[in-house]
């Protein structure tokens, strides 16, 4: 077994997902049986491989593609917050974060 | 008017005043009317939005302006694109209301172009699916058998342009999912390189693999639509400033002497013999046409959809997170910050994406960050390196694209690994970066279609259109 209950739960703790006692079981064995799969990578020798960490590093325009850091007016701001859940402009509203 | 219009086509009728923008535009939503209820390939329409820009096109018709490229065309795009002021949900309940405050690069450049958008096509929940079962307002029906998949994830674009419900679509590919659709429903899918084609404004799924291309049904308006939107854009900064070739130019070239690389690893078990049979016949047609067909490997294939599960699962961990209750989207209240993050996130995304998001923070977590995304990352080179390698010998790599032909509606989805096996023979360019076409190749039993996937080397758009192309006239399509 390469993935526990326990990991299942702790994973869901670190994004934030609620996650019922159905699914914690679901996904463990699901996800088991991924990771199962998964392990053939280790059939290969990766000790002498860069990772790859860029896609089409060689391409020869890429030193282009920067801009500059300069503001540049939105005039989005009220559409954005039109659409939030609990908007207060300029901001939006979330429940307490820190207790008194 | 009921018949397959082209891009040309429309551009003749306008331009002699056979029809009017906007009458193609109520012509194409009465079919709409009528057909969409059985196929769900559309969730949303913009019909508000489609008549205003209809009637600029008509406008330039009445002042005898020249029409630009995609003039008047009906088009459909994914729902994980976004239009500013018509709804965008992803296939997800999380964001069943929301509007964007803007459009996304490739959807201004259509529309600048003079292409008519429709509406916005169902698809797998935040594009992550293979039959767009995944998707919270319910599947879309194949529209050459409609008790099949029409694959996924872009399966509503696909089954929209399939239907005549639209000329040409957008869709997004991260593994697979303008491809595979492309094949299951009969028509030519196209995903460029990575950075040819802006992403600003596709909902991101997994960044270092998500494209956005098209569906026409042919490959000439395939390579009409893809000049259209590819092109740097300043607001993305993966997007390429290596220059946009005039495809369509391109692509008629004669492929005399072409060589065309078959990798045998793409041919194993698991391929349906109804697929393989239509692919060799395929193979053939490229013989007859003069190419030369080599024989290479490409060691690292049996690898990729196991690298591309970490891969691909890690990055939507990461691009979800930003789903929480606070900016937009649903909302689960809570007196707590985090337990509303918590029971917004767990309410508003369905099965496949929390398994996704499990799978992808667990790849990521401490302790098992080295013996997983590493190695991903590091076996997606060596699956590079194979196209590189095949490059040096071969102008173009042709393949199947789906091991199998559309399958039956609730057929796969008990078992995700079994569903992630359909992407094998596409999730290789993915991780590549490379391009990548399907073209139909025939029927199996004169009915299922077969696509034959052509890959390319990095920023050769134009060559895997010129071998489409010639594979089409040819009579690829129906071998």
């Amino acid at each position: 077994m390469k993935i526990s209950r326990e990991d299942v739960e702790r994973v869901a703790e670190l994004a934030y997902l609620d996650l019922n006692g159905a699914e914690l079981e679901m996904y463990r064995k699901q996800i088991d049986e991924i990771l199962e799969y998964i392990g053939k990578l280790n059939e290969l020798d990766t000790s002498n491989v860069e990772p790859m960490a860029q896609v089409l590093a060689d391409d020869q325009t890429a030193d282009e593609t920067l801009r500059d850091d300069a503001v540049v007016p939105c005039q989005i701001a009220s559409d954005v917050l039109k659409h939030a859940p609990d908007p207060e402009p300029p901001y939006f509203r979330v429940p307490k974060v820190i207790e008194r | 008017m009921t018949k397959a219009w082209t891009i040309d086509g429309v551009k003749e009728a306008l331009a002699a005043k056979k029809v009017s923008a906007r009458d193609l535009a109520a012509d194409f939503y009465k079919r709409i009317g009528e057909r969409n209820a059985g196929l769900n390939a559309y969730l949303t329409l913009s019909e508000e939005r489609a008549y205003a820009q209809a009637d600029r096109v008509d406008a330039l018709v009445a002042a005898g302006k020249p029409l630009p490229a995609l003039a008047g065309v009906p088009v459909a795009i994914k729902d994980v694109i976004s239009t500013r002021g018509v709804r965008t949900t992803c296939g997800s309940k999380i964001l069943e209301n929301y509007v964007p405050p803007y459009d996304a690069t490739a959807v201004e450049r259509l529309e600048a172009a003079g292409a008519v958008i429709l509406g916005k096509t169902n698809c797998d929940e935040f594009a992550m699916g293979s039959s767009n079962e995944n998707s919270a307002y319910g599947a879309v029906r194949n529209p050459e058998a409609t008790d099949r998949v029409p694959g996924g994830s872009s399966g509503g674009s696909a089954a929209a342009v399939a239907a005549c419900l639209a000329v040409a679509s957008l869709g997004t590919d991260t593994g697979g999912s303008i491809r595979q659709p492309g094949s299951f429903c009969g028509i030519p899918a196209m995903m460029g390189s990575y950075g040819r084609v802006s992403r600003y404004g596709l909902i991101a799924f997994a960044s270092s693999l998500d494209r956005i291309g098209p569906f026409a049904t042919n490959t000439r308006d395939v390579a009409a639509i893809l000049n259209v939107i590819a092109g740097r854009d300043a607001n993305d900064s993966t997007s390429t400033s290596a220059p946009v070739p005039d495809y369509r130019a391109a692509m008629e070239r004669p492929v005399k002497g072409m060589r065309i690389g078959i990798p045998k690893e793409y041919f194993g078990e698991g391929m349906d013999d109804g697929v393989r049979q239509k692919i060799e016949a395929g193979i053939e047609v490229f013989r007859r046409l003069g190419c030369q067909l080599h024989p290479i490997n490409m060691p690292h294939t049996d690898y990729a959809i196991a690298t591309y599960y970490i891969i691909a699962t890690a990055e939507a961990s990461s691009n979800l997170a930003r789903y929480d209750g606070v900016r937009y989207g649903l909302r689960v209240e809570d007196d707590s910050l985090v337990a509303m993050y918590r029971k917004t996130r767990g309410a508003g995304f369905g099965a496949e994406v929390k398994r996704r998001i499990v799978l992808g923070t667990y790849v990521l977590s401490a302790g098992y960050y080295d013996a997983y995304y590493l190695k991903g990352q590091k076996v997606r080179a060596l699956i590079a390196q194979d196209f590189r390698d095949a490059f040096s010998k071969v102008d173009v790599i042709v393949t199947p694209t789906s091991p199998v032909p559309a399958f039956k509606l609730g057929e796969r989805t008990s078992d995700p690994l079994q569903m992630y096996l359909a992407d094998i023979y596409t999730v290789t360019g993915s991780l590549a970066g490379v391009p990548g076409i399907s073209v139909p190749c025939g029927r199996i039993s004169g009915k299922l279609p077969v696509g034959l996937q052509i890959f390319g080397p990095p920023f050769g758009e134009a060559t895997v259109l010129q071998v489409a192309q010639a594979f089409e006239q040819a009579g690829g399509g129906s071998v």
